[in-house]
């Protein structure tokens, strides 16, 4: 056998190889594909009224080709909406057991007894999860374009194009944060069950918490008087800024509103002056450059998370006892 | 390089905390030769095991396989020591087929082929029949046999087998043992295999160390602890039976 003195690529290929093969013949894979080819095609289908109403109104320059993906009718959100939504779930799904299962099926000392470092089970498994979400957050994206180009005959502008690449590579990073925080729940937690409860209760406190508990603390920092001065309303929306950062999903929600819309010209107020520069403003639209300026902290702040999550995750594996 | 044990360990040493799992073990492992490592369950077989693997660092003293440091080379080792961990798992969804074409692909080898080798060693623990069937349909005996046959796939050196007879009935037992012993013969592999069962490792192993709690407190071949336990004539189980009671005896009188 000459595979011994055979120089072999990273054996996190053939883990990730393995792993996205298991994911696209598995049932959540297909649970997958159905949610969010709903989630694609459903507020296509019921604002179309609404965004040909938009695509009529619209004197040319603003952009109708992203409303297909950021108008909703109400009962049902919009794609970004709902992708925004799901894109933890989806990262929780496809993490949770990445390691406790293999653990549970007996698989983990045979796996670490071939000759591929330790970190090549988790990347490989890592990149494996963000290519399946990847791709089938990618194809829906396509199949609401298709579908807008289609049934509403609307034509991307590039500069639209641009913006929903820059939205895809930041769902994607936000996709990843969760999938590396189940990861790291996988490797912490002995059952597959506890992971995914772990991490969906992680995900639920601070989407829904978070807003709150960042309410509470900026009433606690800069509370507000019953006829509030102008320098009390701006400090407190500073504060309320500052602490949205708490939740990865109200980051994520600025990131893309910043992105896809470009009427948005700043999401916080530095002073007064600001604040009535603003009122004064002439409505007008950014650059793509321009919004990615605006959204570049809140971008940076889902990479560090995301970073954090894995290395996390990396390290407790690293240090973990193969019989745990 | 011949004269060379193929495993070796010195004053090999595993503490988890104030707990000592395996203390100051001493063991070498020749070519051709089947050690057995005997004990109850808890006396640090397999943490002694995942040592030489290099999947657990030792706290102190020293292990080698094949001449290397599985500490500082795990790859190295790992490449050319074939393991059959206890309780064997495999992805359930996956044929036995698939199983190891996975395997095969992590010792990076091509999948396609590694096909013929992987359907002779299917052929040679009996699985040919079951080759396209899902593992998860397998039963403990037939999971164990897969698990041997995914530990040649590498064509190893070294082979180490943690508990190969647990929980199969006895004419599986006698099955494996008997590939065991076959493959041995063939390859001139070093075996290491660890077992609470005593009568059926009597049989295979050319050496035996018994093992009680994180200690190795005798070595030699069957006959030569059964002399030392006091007669020639007894079996591995009797032979076990007087060497703990007299180390457990000692130990009394020591403290």
């Amino acid at each position: 056998m000459n595979a011994t003195t055979m120089t072999r690529p990273g054996g996190w290929r053939a883990v990730a190889t393995k792993e996205i093969a298991d994911a696209v013949t598995s049932g959540r894979f297909l649970i997958l594909l159905v949610i969010l080819g709903l989630a694609a095609a459903a507020p296509v289908y019921f604002a179309s009224g609404d965004i040909r109403n938009a695509a009529e109104q619209a004197s040319g320059a603003q952009a109708v080709f992203l409303a297909l993906f950021t108008i909703g009718h109400d009962p049902v959100p919009s794609f970004v909406g709902l992708i925004g939504f799901l894109a933890p779930l989806l990262g929780i799904a496809f993490g949770f057991d990445a390691v406790n299962g293999e653990r549970s099926q007996g698989t983990l000392p045979r796996l670490l007894a071939q000759p591929i470092h330790r970190d090549d089970v988790i990347n490989g498994k890592f990149v494996a999860g963000l290519t399946v979400i990847g791709i089938v957050v990618l194809a829906m994206t396509a199949l609401v374009a298709g579908i807008g180009l289609l049934r509403l005959g609307i034509v991307p502008a590039i500069g639209e194009v641009e913006r929903l690449l820059a939205w895809l590579v930041v769902t994607i990073v936000y996709i990843g944060l969760w999938l590396a925080f189940a990861t790291l729940c996988s490797v912490l937690t002995g059952r597959a069950a506890t992971s995914a409860l772990v991490a969906i209760g992680v995900w639920l406190a601070l989407t829904l918490f978070g807003t709150l508990l960042a309410d509470l603390i900026a009433g606690a920092l800069a509370p507000l008087s019953a006829n509030p001065t102008i320098d009390e309303t701006i400090a407190h929306s500073q504060a309320m800024q500052l602490l949205s950062f708490i939740s990865p999903d109200s980051i994520f929600q600025q990131a893309t509103a910043v992105i896809l819309n470009p009427g948005i010209t700043a999401l916080s107020v530095s002073g007064p002056g600001q604040l009535i520069q603003l009122a004064q403003q002439i409505p007008s639209v950014l650059s793509l450059n321009q919004s990615l300026l605006i959204a570049w902290p809140y971008v940076v702040t889902l990479v560090a998370l995301t970073v954090v999550s894995f290395a996390g995750a990396y390290v407790a594996f690293l240090r973990q006892e193969v019989r745990a | 390089m011949a004269d060379e044990p193929l495993i070796e360990a010195t004053g090999l040493t595993k503490r988890y905390g104030t707990f000592t799992a395996v203390k100051e073990l001493n063991l070498q492992v020749a070519r051709g030769e089947v050690f057995g490592l005997l004990g109850p369950n808890g006396a640090g077989k397999t943490t002694t095991i995942l040592m030489l693997l290099g999947l657990t660092e030792p706290s102190g003293g020293t292990a080698r396989v094949l001449g290397m440091d599985p500490a500082r080379h795990p790859l190295e080792v790992k490449r050319r020591v074939g393991y059959l961990p206890d309780a064997v798992g495999f992805y359930d969804r996956l044929t036995a087929r698939q199983n190891l074409r996975y395997t095969a692909r992590l010792n990076g080898m091509d999948a396609d082929d590694a096909m013929p080798m992987i359907d002779d060693l299917l052929d040679q623990v009996g699985l040919a029949d079951a080759a396209d069937q899902s593992a998860g349909t397998f039963s403990r005996g037939m999971r164990q046999r897969l698990g041997i046959a995914d530990a040649l796939l590498k064509d190893p050196a070294v082979l180490i087998l943690d508990e190969p007879t647990m929980a199969i009935d006895p004419e599986g037992v006698a099955e494996i043992l008997g590939l065991i012993e076959r493959l041995v013969r063939e390859r001139q592999l070093g075996v290491l295999l660890s077992s609470h069962l005593l009568t059926q490792a009597e049989g295979i192993c050319d050496r035996v160390g018994i093992f009680l709690a994180g200690r190795m407190i005798a070595e030699g071949t069957v006959r030569e602890l059964a002399t030392r336990a006091g007669d020639p004539k007894l079996n591995l189980d009797d032979t076990y039976r007087r060497l703990v009671a007299h180390t457990e005896g000692a130990g009394r009188k020591a403290s």
